[in-house]
């Protein structure tokens, strides 16, 4: 067997993706870091307190890889899920009754808590070390808001399943909306923006109408939550993940004492 | 509510304590086993020849779970009442529980925690510490009310966000105790001992395929066990009693007690994600980074614990567990009873301040008076309110400096700008305990109250 994995990894096919031999010795373990994609997040060598469990919790990571098990299982979920009245419910119905050994609803779902946890206690971890403090102010600042994309992503999940937890969920949480100062129709000041007597700010134009597209939790809320869940937010939470990646290699790897 | 007859709730739940019960006593035992193999058991007493050890004690402990776990399987409504929570104890707490009983408790046992931390981080007493939080947690199943919510499937994650805050909480303390008892016999924090490096390959990146592993199978027995919840189809005409939030807001639904929706729902979440955002550009000790440490920032520590775990995590406890239809408040071993009703009687400040007080009706505008004079008169009827908000958030933080080195010094150092924008942050966020306690005490409503402009305070 040993001459066929020989085999293998002489091969021109084998060597057009892999750079160099297996990461057994110094050299290509460093190799490996420095030529691979995926691994190239990483720096080649780090503190050891850097990788401590007890240190950083691994929590960012946890919450990372949270984000992509929310990722392939999300879109599994959309090949069967339709946004619209009509379905949304039918086809949550149908993927617990009918989908045999259906387990991507309950992965994508607790999966979805679980992120909101650990984003929760990677930030107090990450305030216990003090790792907030100078060089690293900003990656901070994106993290706040990682974690308010992260609650953002929960929260427009939530109404998809259209069953009643959903839409009055959805409902109590945007009412708030509504009382926004000046540009919700219930909230303070909301009088000061009228014309000729006439109110522009009306629960048809106001802040609650622009988040759900409609007066109240419908069908136009459905379709807006939907693409800001699987498209909008993914999307600026990713740009920003890459940019905190990014971010706490240039901020000199994980903090540790001056 | 639960439909069920009792006998029938007792089957349902008895699968799960056996289970439970055997896993604790799996985690003592290895607990005894763990501390005796690696030398670090501590004597508790001295038996003649031989000492009782803390191994002996967690060995005992797993021993008593392993005997409640039959009890647990039996489902016996007779058997199961010997792993219960006694009926005249669950009694007193459903009386003696409320809002303000919660809060104050939670507020003081966290006190009691910080001020004696070096006894409560020590591992044994820890130990004890959950052992006994995950008894009264099993003894309370077999009561139908605890279990109906605590087994509702979203609920699930938040009982173990509370166990994994306090395995953490008592973690960073641990480490930061650790560093700062270093600190004084001048010795740099644990951190600074780690610095050599190592190649990311291999040492980080298969920590990172074993945590991966692990957590899919984790995340995979989950899925399996636990159904994600589906109520009926939703329907626009069929409001359920209680509509809650999502349970990660429930901390700010349970603000809309105290504040107007403007102020529950819009601007103090931004005052919450802006004041996270500023605690870089605020905290300038330089102190304490990248390190574990409570003696060198103990402002600040304090300062995002009253925030975090107070604030923030408690509160969603109690909107997810302890406020039932109507939102009103029930104990954690209550029936989730519609029909309570609570006497609801809040009075605005300004009607103490004139009807009460002064004895004289509120100043109000004449009818057809202009719109200045309106607005005059409304300002004037609330002045009672706006002189105290204006003082708390103008003149405090000038009294603070006034009246206390530690503040002299901050506002030396950030400036007149920085300075303000820390003591009003941290003021608004004081703001709310001060509210729930006027609003228990004296049944306070609101500080300023302006129906006229949708601008009540
Ligand atoms: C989707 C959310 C997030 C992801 C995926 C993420 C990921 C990570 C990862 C993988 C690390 C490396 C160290 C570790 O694992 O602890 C890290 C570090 C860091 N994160 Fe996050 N993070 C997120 C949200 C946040 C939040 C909410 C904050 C703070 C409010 C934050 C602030 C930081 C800072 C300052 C560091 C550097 C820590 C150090 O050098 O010790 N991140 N993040």
């Amino acid at each position: 067997m040993a001459s066929l994995s020989e085999i293998i990894r002489g091969s021109q096919i084998w060597k057009s993706v892999f750079r160099h031999p297996l990461p057994v010795d110094r050299r290509n373990r460093i190799a490996v870091i420095l030529t691979n994609f995926f691994l190239h997040l990483h720096p080649v060598s780090i503190r050891k307190q850097g990788i401590a469990l007890s240190y950083t919790w691994c929590m960012g990571g946890v919450t990372f890889f949270l984000f992509l098990v929310e990722t392939v299982t999300g879109v599994l979920l959309m090949f069967y899920y339709r946004p619209t009245l009509e379905w949304a419910y039918q086809d949550i119905l149908a993927l617990r009754d009918v989908t045999s050994m259906g387990v991507m609803r309950e992965l994508h779902r607790w999966g979805a808590h679980g992120m909101v946890i650990t984003v929760w206690l990677h930030m107090y971890r990450v305030f216990l070390t003090g790792s907030y403090k100078p060089p690293r102010e900003f990656n901070w600042v994106v993290g706040v808001i990682l974690l308010l994309l992260t609650l953002l992503l929960s929260f427009t999940g939530y109404l998809l399943p259209w069953d009643q937890l959903a839409i009055w969920a959805i409902t109590v949480g945007s009412n708030m909306a509504r009382a926004t100062p000046i540009l919700g129709h219930e909230g303070p000041g909301a009088q000061l923006l009228t014309v000729d007597g006439i109110s522009m700010i009306t629960n048809a134009s106001d802040a609650r109408f622009g988040l759900l597209g409609a007066r109240f939790v419908g069908e136009e809320t459905l379709n807006r939550f939907y693409v800001l869940h699987c498209v909008a937010i993914p999307l600026a939470a990713s740009v920003l993940m890459a940019i905190h990646f990014w971010r706490i290699r240039k901020d000199g790897g994980i903090s540790g004492p001056l | 509510m639960h439909g069920h007859n009792e006998a029938e709730f007792l089957k349902e739940v008895a699968g799960f304590l056996g289970v439970y019960y055997l896993a604790l006593a799996a985690m003592n035992m290895t607990a005894a086993l763990y501390v005796w193999k690696s030398g670090k058991a501590l004597r508790i007493v001295k038996l003649g020849g031989t000492a009782a050890t803390t191994a002996h004690l967690w060995l005992l402990l797993g021993l008593v779970f392993l005997l409640m776990a039959p009890l647990g399987f039996s489902g016996d409504a007779a058997t199961m009442r010997l792993v219960s929570v006694p009926e005249s104890f669950r009694e007193i707490i459903n009386v003696a529980m409320g809002p303000m009983v919660y809060t104050v408790g939670s507020v003081v046992g966290l006190v009691v925690l910080f001020v004696l931390r070096r006894f409560f981080v020590k591992p044994t007493v820890a130990w004890i510490g959950l052992n006994a939080s995950l008894l009264l947690m099993g003894l309370s199943m077999t009561d139908p009310d605890f279990a109906d919510i605590v087994r509702k499937a979203d609920n699930v994650p938040i009982v173990g966000l509370i166990f994994m805050l306090g395995f953490f909480t008592w973690l960073g303390a641990y480490r930061a105790i650790e560093n700062d008892d270093r600190a004084k016999r001048g010795l740099p924090p644990v951190e600074a001992e780690q610095r050599e490096k190592v190649l990311v390959w291999p040492d980080l990146v298969y920590i990172e395929l074993i945590c991966m592993v692990f957590l899919t199978a984790f995340l995979l027995v989950w899925a399996i066990v636990l159904k994600a919840p589906l109520e009926e189809p939703a329907s626009a005409v069929k409001t359920p009693n209680p509509s809650k939030a999502p349970w990660y807001f429930l901390g700010l639904q349970e603000m809309l007690v105290y504040y107007d929706p403007w102020m529950a729902g819009v601007v103090l979440p931004s005052l919450i994600i802006v004041g996270l955002a500023a605690i870089p550009y605020l905290d300038f000790n330089k102190k304490g980074n990248g390190y574990y440490t409570i003696d060198e920032r103990k402002f600040a520590y304090v300062m995002f614990q009253f925030g975090f775990l107070l604030l923030w995590v408690t509160l969603i406890v109690m909107g997810t567990f302890l406020r039932g239809p109507n939102w009103n408040f029930f104990g954690p071993y209550e029936t989730w009873d519609p029909h309570k009703v609570e006497a609801l009687n809040n009075v605005d400040l300004s009607e103490f301040f004139w009807i009460r007080w002064l004895h004289m009706p509120r100043p109000k505008a004449p009818d057809g008076a202009g719109i200045l004079r309106t607005l005059a008169m409304i300002v004037y009827r609330e002045s009672p309110g706006i002189v105290l908000l204006v003082g708390y958030l103008a003149i405090v933080p000038h009294a603070l400096v006034l009246g206390s080195r530690f503040f002299r010094d901050l506002f030396a150092r950030m400036g007149f700008l920085r300075y303000m924008v820390l003591a009003n942050l941290l003021l608004m966020m004081m703001l709310l305990p001060i509210k729930m306690i006027c609003r228990w005490g004296f049944n306070l409503k609101y500080f300023v109250a302006i129906p006229e402009y949708m601008l009540n305070f």
